[in-house]
C-alpha cells in the first residue's frame, strides 16, 4: 500500500515504491507520483502556510501554477526552497519540509497574523510603517520579513553543476498535449527539424489526466504511443522535464531542462540542469490552458482546489482527494470532474452556478447555487451553500473542486510585447497583438479547448510552419476525440465575500482589490504592486483574471477595458544556478596563463588577477614574512644589479601596410611618420573626446611593419578601436591589424646589468652594445643559437632595461635560461608590484592615472598632441574646459614626516583651507614606500601643480583619518635626468 | 537577437560588441573652420529613434569586421546588414 487514499489504475508503477519525509514523517509513494500526490494519497494534505497570513493550506493544483504548496526540498546544500510540491517528481530518499511556519505546520505562531487580518489589508506596511524613518531599514523591514517569507537557503555552496547548451531546429512546439503530439507528428513524417518540450515528466498534457478516448483508445494510451512514434524519428528530439520559459528575438527560446533533479542526486559527469538557447526557424505554442478559481468566502482551506485538478489526481496519480466531494462551477467543464469522480466510486454533489445546469442521475445538481463559505481548521470539513431559492444548505465534504472556467495559456507570445484579447464565447484572454515572429499558436493555448480542435489546431500550425519551410506536409490521420462545445458562464466571485482570496500566494483578497480601487489604485499596473496580486513566485498564474474580474466589478467596466499585466520571461521559477551555468568560483570566467606560469609556480610566487591573467605579484623568498620584505627586495636587487620581470600580458598589435605609419598617426595624438626603422615611440593615445585612453610603445621593425603594445587591461578595446578606425574612418589605407598578445612571450630584464645577462644568450653576431642598439632601439635578432626574437631597448624602471621577446611556446625555457645566466649577477625575478614600485619611483603614469577622466594636459604630456596632423582626439583635447589655468598636473608628493604615509585616494587641500569638495586641490592616483628612497612616495594631480613645486599641502582622507603634510616634488623621484637609462 | 553577417552568415548577436550609432563613421573634417563645432556634434548628438536605426557592432568573436547594422528599436527586427567598410567608402570617406 502506498496510502490510504489511493484509488485504482493511474499511472504510477506500484511496483516501484519509493520512501520519502515530510516535516520528519516517513512515507512511501510510487514511481510516477509527485511529492504532491504522494502526499495526498497518505492522507496529508496540509503542505504549507500562507505568506502573510500563515492560513493553512493545501495544493490547489497539479502542476506548475501551483501557489500554496511551496516547501523546501532536500537537505544540506543541495536544499532548495519555494519549489512546488505538485512538480516535484518522487524519488526514493527525498527530504521535504514545510516553510513559513514556526514552531510546527500545525501549530504556527505566526498564525495570530490571521486575527489581526482587518489590519493587515493591502498597503498596511505603506501607511503603518511611515515612522519613524529611520526605523524601515533596521528594525521594519527585518521584522516584516522574518514574519512574511518563504524558504529559507542553506547558505552552502550549491555542489552541483548546471549546463548551458544551445540547439537548433525548423520547429519549436512547446507543450506536448494533444496539440503539440499532433503538431510534432505532422512535422516530423514531413522531415522537418523538430524539437518537442515539455515541463512535465511524462507527456501528453491533459491526456493523461482526463479520461476519454482518442479513436478506440484512451487518451493516455494514444499519447503514448504517439510520442515512442516521435522517439524513433532521428529528425525529432522529444524533450520531457523541460519548460521553455521565454521567447526571446528573432526566434530563440530559452528552456531549461531538469536533468537530475528526479534523483538523489545527479548520475556522476552529469549536470542538475541545462539552461538550453534554442534557435528555431519557426515555434507554435502548445502549453494548453489552466483552470481558474472562483473567488469565495473562505475558499482556501487544505482540501479545496482546482476540479481539473482533482481530475488529475484520480486519473493519472490514482489518489482520491476526498471520501465526499463537491464541485463548485460555472461550466460544463466541472461536471467531467464529477462524472470523473463518480466513475471512481467518490460520492459527489455538484454546485452549479447557471440555473439551466446539466441534469443528471449520477450525481446530484444544486442548479443557480453558490458556495458562500467553508468550515474545518487545518482543512475542509464542510461547505454553506446558498440555494438558488435563496436558503442555505450545509454540505459535510473533504473535498471541493473549484471550475471557473479555463485560461489559455499566453505567456510567451506576450514576451515581445504581444498583449492577448478578451474572447467573449471563451470568457478569457486569447493570444492577440503581435506575437514573436515565426511563432504560432495551437490547442487550448489559443482557445481551442476540445481535443478534437486541440489535434486539428496542432496539425494545422504544422502544415502552415512547415510550408513557410519549404517543406510538403503528409497530413497523417489524426484519431477522432471528443469535440464538446464551450459552455460557460462567467462567475468570477460570490457578491459580498471578503475573506475570500483571489492570489492565494501573496494572500490577496478580494477586499483587499475593493480597498485598491478605493484608495485610486485602479490601473491594473498599480493594482498588482498595491496589492501585490499575481507578483508571488507564481506570477498569477491562477489568480490574475479573478483579480481583474473583481477590479472590473467594483469599477463598473468590463474586464478588457481594464486591461492586462504583461506577462515576462521566465514562465516558472528558475534556478539562479542554472543562469550562472559554469560561471562560478574558479571557472567563473577563463584563466589566462603566461607561458612562465609555471616556472613563477615553482618559484613560490603569489599571483594576482588582473582581468583574466594571473600575474606573480611577488615571489617570497625563505624568512620573508611580509610582502614589503619581498617587493623591496626585488627592486633595490633590480636597481642594484639585474631583475626579470614578465611582461607577456602586455597587449601587442601587429600593424603591417605601406599606410602603417599613417594609420599610427591618426591613432596616436603624437607622431609616428618620421620615426626610423629600428627604432621605438612611446605613443599617447586619445579617445575622440580628448581623454586618455591609453599608452604603449611602437616599434618600427620594417618601413611598413609596426609592433604596438597596450596596457594589459585595454589590450582588447585599444585592438578593437583601432579597427574602428582602420574600417570605419580611413577604409582606403593600406594598413592591416592582428592581435598577437599570445603569440610572443616576452620579458623586461632592467637593471645595470641587464645587458651583460642579455649578451649571455643573444647570438654574437648582434650587436646590443649601448651603440649598437642604443636606448629606445628595436630589432629582430637570435637568442640561444638561433631562436627568432625580438628586443625592444625601454624601459618601465627607468634603470637601463630591455624587453625581449620569444615566441609563446620559448616563453618558459627563455626564463629559465635567464636565471640560470643570471646567476652570476644574482638576478631577481621580480612581480607586478616591485614592477609598481619602480615605476612610481619613475614618475611613469600608469591605469591609475589612465583613469578615464584625465587628458595629456593632465599628465603633462599636452605638448606631444600634434597640431600639425589630424588624430583621434586632437580637436576635442583643445576645448578650453580641459586646458584651465588650473587644471590638474601630474606631480610626486613625499611626506614631510618621514614616518607618514602617502594614501592612494587621499585628497590634497591647501593648508588653512575647509576640507570640503569647494577646497579639493587633487587627489592621490598612486603610493608605494620607495625603498631606494626610505619613505613613502606618491603620484597625484593637482590643480596647478607644475607651478607649485615645493609647497606643502594637506593630505586628507576623513574616511580612514588621515591628515597630514605633504611636499610637491616632481614626480621622477629616482633618476630625473635618464641617466641610467642611456647607460 | 540573430546578426546576418554578409560574408559569414547567420551569427548569434552575443558573438558581436556594439558600439553605437552608424554616424560616427561620419567624422568631420579637421581642417574645417568650424572642426570645433563639429567635432562636438560628432562626438555627443545623436539621434535617439523609435524604429529604423544604423547602428555599429563589431565581430570580436568572429572575423574583427564592423558592421552597420539596420535596427527597428521597437522589435528588433533586423533589415540589413552590411560591411561598415563598404558604407564609409560609399558615405565618401577614403584615407
Amino acid at each position: 500500500m502506498t496510502g490510504k487514499n489511493r484509488l485504482n489504475g493511474g499511472m504510477i508503477d506500484r511496483s516501484t515504491s519509493f520512501g520519502f519525509t515530510f516535516d520528519g514523517v516517513s512515507y512511501r509513494g510510487c514511481a510516477g507520483d509527485t511529492l504532491a500526490s504522494a502526499l495526498l494519497a497518505n492522507g496529508v494534505r496540509l503542505m504549507g502556510r500562507s505568506f502573510k497570513y500563515h492560513r493553512p493550506r493545501g495544493p490547489m493544483t497539479a502542476g506548475s501554477e501551483e501557489p500554496n504548496a511551496i516547501v523546501e526540498l532536500r537537505s544540506g546544500a543541495r536544499k532548495e526552497p519555494n519549489t512546488r510540491a505538485t512538480t516535484a517528481e518522487l524519488f526514493d530518499g527525498l527530504v521535504a519540509n514545510s516553510q513559513n511556519r514556526w514552531p510546527s505546520l500545525k501549530w504556527d505562531a505566526m498564525a495570530i497574523n490571521d486575527l489581526f487580518s482587518p489590519f493587515l489589508t493591502a498597503g498596511f506596511y505603506y501607511k503603518t510603517f511611515m515612522w519613524p524613518k529611520a526605523f524601515w531599514e533596521k528594525l521594519y523591514e527585518p521584522m516584516i520579513r522574518r514574519a512574511a517569507g518563504l524558504g529559507t537557503l542553506s547558505h552552502d555552496p550549491d555542489p552541483d553543476n548546471y549546463d548551458k547548451g544551445y540547439l537548433h531546429c525548423d520547429l519549436l512546439i512547446i507543450g506536448a498535449g494533444p496539440a503539440g503530439l499532433a503538431a510534432a507528428l505532422t512535422a516530423g513524417e514531413a522531415g522537418a527539424r523538430v524539437i518537442l518540450a515539455d515541463e512535465d515528466f511524462v507527456l501528453g498534457g491533459r491526456l493523461i489526466a482526463d479520461t476519454g478516448t482518442l479513436a478506440d483508445e484512451d487518451g493516455a494510451t494514444w499519447a503514448g504511443k504517439t510520442v515512442a512514434r516521435l522517439q524513433a524519428m532521428p529528425n525529432v528530439r522529444v524533450l520531457s522535464r523541460s519548460t521553455v520559459i521565454g521567447a526571446f528575438d528573432h526566434g530563440i527560446y530559452g528552456m531549461v531542462e531538469r536533468v537530475s533533479d528526479h534523483l538523489l542526486e545527479p548520475a556522476p559527469g552529469k549536470p542538475r540542469q541545462i539552461l538550453w538557447r534554442v534557435y528555431s526557424k519557426r515555434a507554435i505554442l502548445a502549453a494548453g490552458a489552466t483552470e481558474r478559481p472562483i473567488v469565495f468566502e473562505n475558499n482556501d482551506r487544505p482540501g479545496i482546489m482546482l476540479a481539473s485538478a482533482m481530475r488529475a489526481y484520480a486519473n493519472r496519480w490514482a489518489v482520491s482527494t476526498g471520501s465526499a466531494i463537491a464541485v463548485f462551477t460555472n461550466n460544463d467543464d466541472g461536471h467531467r470532474t464529477a462524472a470523473d469522480l463518480v466513475s471512481k466510486g467518490v460520492k459527489t454533489t455538484v454546485i452549479d452556478t447557471r440555473p439551466d445546469a446539466p441534469e443528471t442521475t449520477d450525481y446530484e445538481t444544486l442548479s443557480g447555487a453558490t458556495v458562500t463559505n467553508t468550515q474545518g481548521r487545518l482543512g475542509l470539513a464542510a461547505i454553506e451553500v446558498t440555494l438558488s431559492s435563496g436558503t442555505t444548505r450545509s454540505l459535510t465534504v473533504d473535498g471541493l473542486g473549484v471550475s471557473g472556467g479555463w485560461n489559455p495559456n499566453v505567456h510567451l507570445t506576450c514576451h515581445q510585447r504581444g498583449r492577448p484579447q478578451w474572447d467573449e464565447n471563451l470568457a478569457a484572454f486569447v493570444p492577440g497583438g503581435t506575437l514573436p515572429s515565426g511563432l504560432s499558436v495551437a490547442g487550448a493555448a489559443s482557445g481551442a479547448f476540445s481535443t478534437h480542435r486541440a489535434l486539428q489546431t496542432g496539425q494545422a500550425a504544422a502544415v502552415e510552419a512547415l510550408g513557410d519551410l519549404g517543406l510538403k506536409a503528409s497530413n497523417p490521420d489524426l484519431p477522432k476525440a471528443e469535440d464538446a462545445p464551450i459552455r460557460v458562464t462567467p462567475f468570477w466571485h460570490v457578491t459580498g465575500a471578503k475573506r475570500a482570496w483571489v492570489d492565494q500566494q501573496n494572500d490577496v483578497t478580494a477586499k483587499d482589490i475593493k480597498l485598491a480601487h478605493q484608495e485610486n489604485f485602479r490601473s491594473v499596473e498599480h493594482l498588482k504592486r498595491y496589492t501585490t496580486l499575481g507578483m508571488a513566485t507564481d506570477q498569477g498564474k491562477t489568480s490574475n483574471i479573478a483579480g481583474l474580474a473583481i477590479m472590473a466589478d467594483v469599477a463598473g467596466k468590463q474586464i478588457p477595458e481594464v486591461g492586462t499585466t504583461i506577462f515576462r520571461p521566465p514562465y516558472t521559477p528558475v534556478a539562479m544556478g542554472v543562469l550562472a551555468g559554469r560561471s562560478r568560483d574558479k571557472t567563473f570566467r577563463p584563466v589566462r596563463k603566461t607561458p612562465s606560469h609555471y616556472w613563477a609556480e615553482e618559484q613560490g610566487a603569489v599571483f594576482v588577477e588582473v582581468g583574466m591573467w594571473m600575474r606573480a605579484q611577488w615571489f617570497p623568498q625563505p624568512g620573508e614574512t611580509h610582502w614589503r620584505q619581498s617587493v623591496d627586495r626585488e627592486v633595490l636587487q633590480t636597481r642594484k644589479s639585474v631583475g626579470v620581470c614578465d611582461c607577456t600580458t602586455l597587449g601587442k598589435i601587429d600593424v603591417q601596410g605601406t599606410d602603417a605609419a599613417e594609420f599610427l598617426n591618426k591613432v596616436y595624438a603624437n607622431g609616428f611618420a618620421k620615426l626610423p626603422v629600428g627604432k621605438t615611440r612611446y605613443g599617447l593615445m586619445l579617445r575622440e573626446d580628448g581623454i586618455v585612453m591609453d599608452d604603449g610603445t611602437a616599434a618600427r621593425l620594417a618601413e611598413d611593419h609596426f609592433v604596438v603594445t597596450t596596457t594589459t587591461a585595454n589590450a582588447v578595446p585599444v585592438y578593437r578601436h583601432m579597427e574602428f578606425v582602420r574600417q570605419c574612418l580611413f577604409p582606403d589605407l593600406d594598413v592591416q591589424l592582428i592581435s598577437t598578445t599570445e603569440a610572443w612571450a616576452q620579458y623586461a630584464v632592467a637593471g645595470p646589468n641587464s645587458r651583460k645577462l642579455l649578451q649571455k644568450i643573444v647570438d654574437p653576431e648582434f650587436d646590443i652594445s649601448n651603440e649598437g642598439f642604443p636606448f629606445m632601439a628595436c630589432g629582430e635578432i637570435t637568442v640561444c643559437g638561433g631562436l627568432r626574437a625580438r628586443l625592444f631597448r625601454i624601459s618601465f624602471s627607468g634603470e637601463l632595461a630591455f624587453e625581449i621577446a620569444v615566441p609563446t611556446r620559448y616563453g618558459d625555457a627563455l626564463m629559465r635560461r635567464l636565471m640560470e645566466e643570471g646567476k652570476e649577477f644574482d638576478v631577481v625575478p621580480y612581480g607586478l608590484e616591485a614592477l609598481g614600485v619602480m615605476r612610481i619611483e619613475k614618475g611613469h603614469a600608469a591605469g591609475n592615472e589612465l583613469n578615464g577622466t584625465t587628458t595629456a594636459n593632465n599628465l603633462g604630456m599636452g605638448r606631444m598632441v600634434s597640431k600639425a596632423k589630424d588624430s583621434i582626439g586632437s580637436k576635442l583635447s583643445e576645448r578650453p574646459g580641459l586646458n584651465e589655468a588650473d587644471a590638474l598636473k601630474l606631480v610626486g608628493l613625499k611626506p614631510v614626516n618621514p614616518d607618514d604615509k602617502v594614501v592612494a585616494g587621499a585628497h590634497l587641500m591647501t593648508k588653512g583651507t575647509p576640507v570640503d569638495a569647494a577646497h579639493d586641490q587633487g587627489y592621490i592616483t598612486s603610493a608605494c614606500f620607495s625603498p631606494n628612497l626610505g619613505f613613502h612616495i606618491g603620484l597625484g594631480y593637482l590643480k596647478s601643480g607644475d607651478t607649485r613645486i615645493g609647497e606643502i599641502i594637506r593630505l586628507v582622507s576623513p574616511l580612514t583619518g588621515v591628515d597630514h603634510e605633504v611636499e610637491v616634488v616632481s614626480a621622477h623621484f629616482v633618476d630625473p635626468e635618464g641617466e641610467r637609462l642611456r647607460a | 537577437m540573430i546578426i546576418n553577417h554578409p560574408i559569414l552568415g547567420p551569427r548569434d548577436a552575443a558573438e558581436f560588441v556594439y558600439k553605437g550609432d552608424a554616424s560616427l563613421i561620419n567624422r568631420p573634417d579637421w581642417q574645417a573652420d568650424d572642426a570645433a563645432e563639429r567635432f562636438h556634434e560628432y562626438g555627443y548628438l545623436r539621434d535617439n529613434s523609435a524604429g529604423l536605426h544604423r547602428e555599429l557592432w563589431f565581430h570580436e568573436q568572429g572575423d574583427r569586421s564592423w558592421l552597420v547594422v539596420t535596427r527597428d528599436t521597437t522589435t528588433h527586427e533586423i533589415t540589413k546588414v552590411e560591411l561598415a567598410r563598404d558604407v564609409a567608402r560609399a558615405e565618401g570617406r577614403s584615407r
